[in-house]
């Protein structure tokens, strides 16, 4: 593994490298360029970049019409004010309306850390993913950031793009194709299958080599796109492995858990848990003991798994009807 | 309530400087959080506190209390030095500041902390939760009195201006607003980034009776806080002109001291600027 870097500091440099040959993006911020990462973005072009200030609806609101005026509008702040502050902004402006405006929000989840719960967002890709029209995707790390920000440049209707605070390992090999909608089974398995978005990946992936360790061939599938989902990739390791475990760093309500529950329980309903965070807001605190706390690391995952695989033995050994 | 005597006004300048202290300690300790934005508002909350609110640590939740909310909540440890000094909590607390289990959060959280009296962070919030406080204390006939304290940038917020509306609207004259004009938000100089002037005008169009003060004066603010409670028919809005970082000679009118904690040498060097006024009698 490479040396971690942020999903949010790769998005900065990103945009001004596509700013480069593409002059009709804009980007707005609402007085978080410095921790959104767009300041580098507004240092290069300054004309194209917008700051509103500490007005998150009004910043919504004004990216619907730019791109309704034939830009890309790039619109950033801290997932919490995106998803939830803005949210009837984001509804009826830019997912009603089918713009084009791409929504990236970081500072998503518990890894947040000590600023608390008034800033960690635990519901947003609920929130998003219930909209119509709305593309919702979670890189796994800042290798797929990338990726996923040139696939999402022209990529038809609004997006909402969830990127986080600290440094992340890479977890994507070079050369793993990115596309928005196809899910990435990063390992192979046939007892059990991880599913996991964004940072839980990295989890997902130890978990499996602790399994290993037990005789359990875990598989680890990395759903990057929540919205619109992959239901071909879930059904089929469902049915490979009969047992699933899904990883997100966001509510257990709603989220990855919740999208891929709604599939399975009707293409290939197999005993399944969901590790996440359960129905409660976060706390201040250093992001790696909150992930500890909250139940969202790669033993928390190896838990999971042996008592999903409980559940399946036992469902394979009751007796035929 | 009258006018502060000059022994009174030693009394607050040094439980500022020691409330200044205990911001720069508990930051420090913590590692992360907000010194600029809470040594600029800590003078507003050092008048309310010890010369205007009717509050008994003791009974925290006495339903005749006066209510304060920090609608700029990332300034926090200002008011967990103000409300550990006042008893409200042991002082220990205050190193425990932002980490794990604690309760004392990076943002104010009234289910952990006695003396909070909202939980506040997401910004513009907090004048509309005091608006409900002011039209409640209302209801039940009482006299209690309503303070929210609100940041420059956080008012470039729309809801701080439909709170506006309603309070003017409901002439809610037991409110009183206090702007921490301190001309700086994260991403700059307000000017630059995005304007409020003219803004005592707008408050005045909205509605209100706006009074404008040095806010790092004790005399004026209390003044000012004195003659807002005195009026009646409208809500009051006093702008209080500070700078952010006040106290700290690096720290003040630096935007880069929004959100940063002090490395070690940082650290020493404000306290013992802290040291230097109090042996002086300075603010
Ligand atoms: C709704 C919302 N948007 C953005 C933020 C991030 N944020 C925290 S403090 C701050 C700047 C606040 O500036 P100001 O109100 O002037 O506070 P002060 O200068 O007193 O620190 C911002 C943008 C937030 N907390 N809430
Ligand atoms: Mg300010």
């Amino acid at each position: 593994m490479s040396e971690k870097i942020a999903t949010r500091d790769v998005y900065g440099k990103t945009l001004v490298e596509l700013g480069r040959t593409r002059e009709d993006i804009v980007v707005l911020d609402a007085d978080l360029s410095k921790s959104t990462k767009t300041a580098l973005f507004a240092g290069e072009y300054p004309q194209r970049f917008f700051n509103m200030g500490i007005s998150e609806a009004d910043m919504m609101g004004t990216a619907a019409g730019l791109a309704a005026s034939g830009y890309i509008s790039f619109v950033s702040t801290f997932g919490v004010f995106a998803a939830g502050r803005a949210y009837d902004q984001v509804r009826n402006s830019i997912a009603y309306t089918r713009l084009n405006v791409r929504i990236v929000a970081t500072h998503a989840g518990l890894t947040v850390g000590e600023d608390g719960a008034s800033h960690q967002t635990l519901e947003d890709i609920a929130l998003m993913r219930v909209l119509p029209n709305m593309t919702v995707v979670v890189p796994a790390d800042g290798y797929q950031t990338r990726q996923a920000l040139f696939e999402l440049v022209d990529y038809p209707g609004p997006v909402y793009l969830r990127l986080g605070r600290p440094k992340v390992p890479r977890v994507i090999l070079e050369g793993t194709v990115f596309q928005v909608g196809k899910g990435q089974l990063l390992k192979e398995g046939r007892d059990v299958a991880l599913i996991a978005t964004g940072i839980m990946n990295g989890m997902a992936l130890e978990a499996a080599a602790v399994l290993k360790g037990e005789g359990i061939d875990a598989a680890v599938v990395n759903i990057h796109t929540i919205k619109p989902l992959d239901r071909r990739l879930l059904s089929e390791v469902a049915a490979d492995t009969g047992a699933v475990v899904t990883a997100e760093e966001h509510s257990v309500i709603g989220g990855l858990g919740s999208a891929v529950a709604e599939v399975l329980a009707e293409t290939c309903p197999v005993p399944m848990l969901r590790v996440g965070v359960k129905d409660s807001f976060g706390e201040s605190g250093a992001p790696d003991e909150l992930m500890q706390k909250y139940g969202l690391t790669s033993f928390h995952l190896v838990e999971a798994a042996r008592s999903v695989l409980r559940a399946k033995k036992k469902k394979e050994g009751r007796p035929p009807k | 309530m009258s006018t502060l005597s000059v022994a009174e006004i030693e009394n607050l300048k040094s439980t500022a400087r020691k409330l200044r202290r205990d911001i720069i300690e508990m930051v420090y300790r913590a590692g992360s959080g907000h010194p600029g934005g809470a040594l600029s508002v800590l003078d507003i909350l050092v008048v309310l506190y010890y010369k205007v609110m009717c509050i008994d640590p003791a009974s925290p939740q006495d339903r005749e209390r006066d209510r304060l909310v920090l609608s700029k909540g990332h300034a926090c440890p200002a008011l967990y030095a103000v409300l550990a000094d006042l008893g409200f909590f042991p002082s220990d607390w205050l190193w425990e500041l932002r980490k794990t289990g604690c309760p004392l959060q990076g943002h104010p959280d009234m289910r952990k902390t006695p003396g909070v009296e909202m939980s506040t962070g997401s910004l513009g919030q907090g004048l509309s939760a005091a608006n409900g406080m002011a039209l409640a204390a209302r209801l039940d006939n009482s006299g209690r009195r309503i303070f929210a304290i609100l940041g420059d940038g956080e008012i470039q917020e729309g809801q701080i201006w439909e709170a506006a509306l309603s309070a003017s609207h409901f002439r809610l004259d037991n409110l009183t607003a206090v702007l921490d004009y301190n001309g700086l938000q994260i991403d700059g100089w307000l000017r630059d980034v995005k304007s409020l002037e003219p803004v005592a005008e707008k408050w005045k169009a909205f509605g209100w009776n706006v009074l404008e003060v040095d806010g790092h004066d004790y005399t004026s603010l209390l003044e000012a806080i004195k003659k807002a409670l005195e009026h009646r028919g409208a809500p009051s809005m006093i702008i209080a002109h500070t700078v952010k970082g006040k106290g700290i000679s690096f720290m003040e009118n630096q935007p880069d001291w929004h959100g940063k904690a002090p490395g070690e040498e940082e650290y020493r060097q404000a306290l013992a600027e802290l040291d230097t006024q109090e042996g002086e009698g300075v603010r």
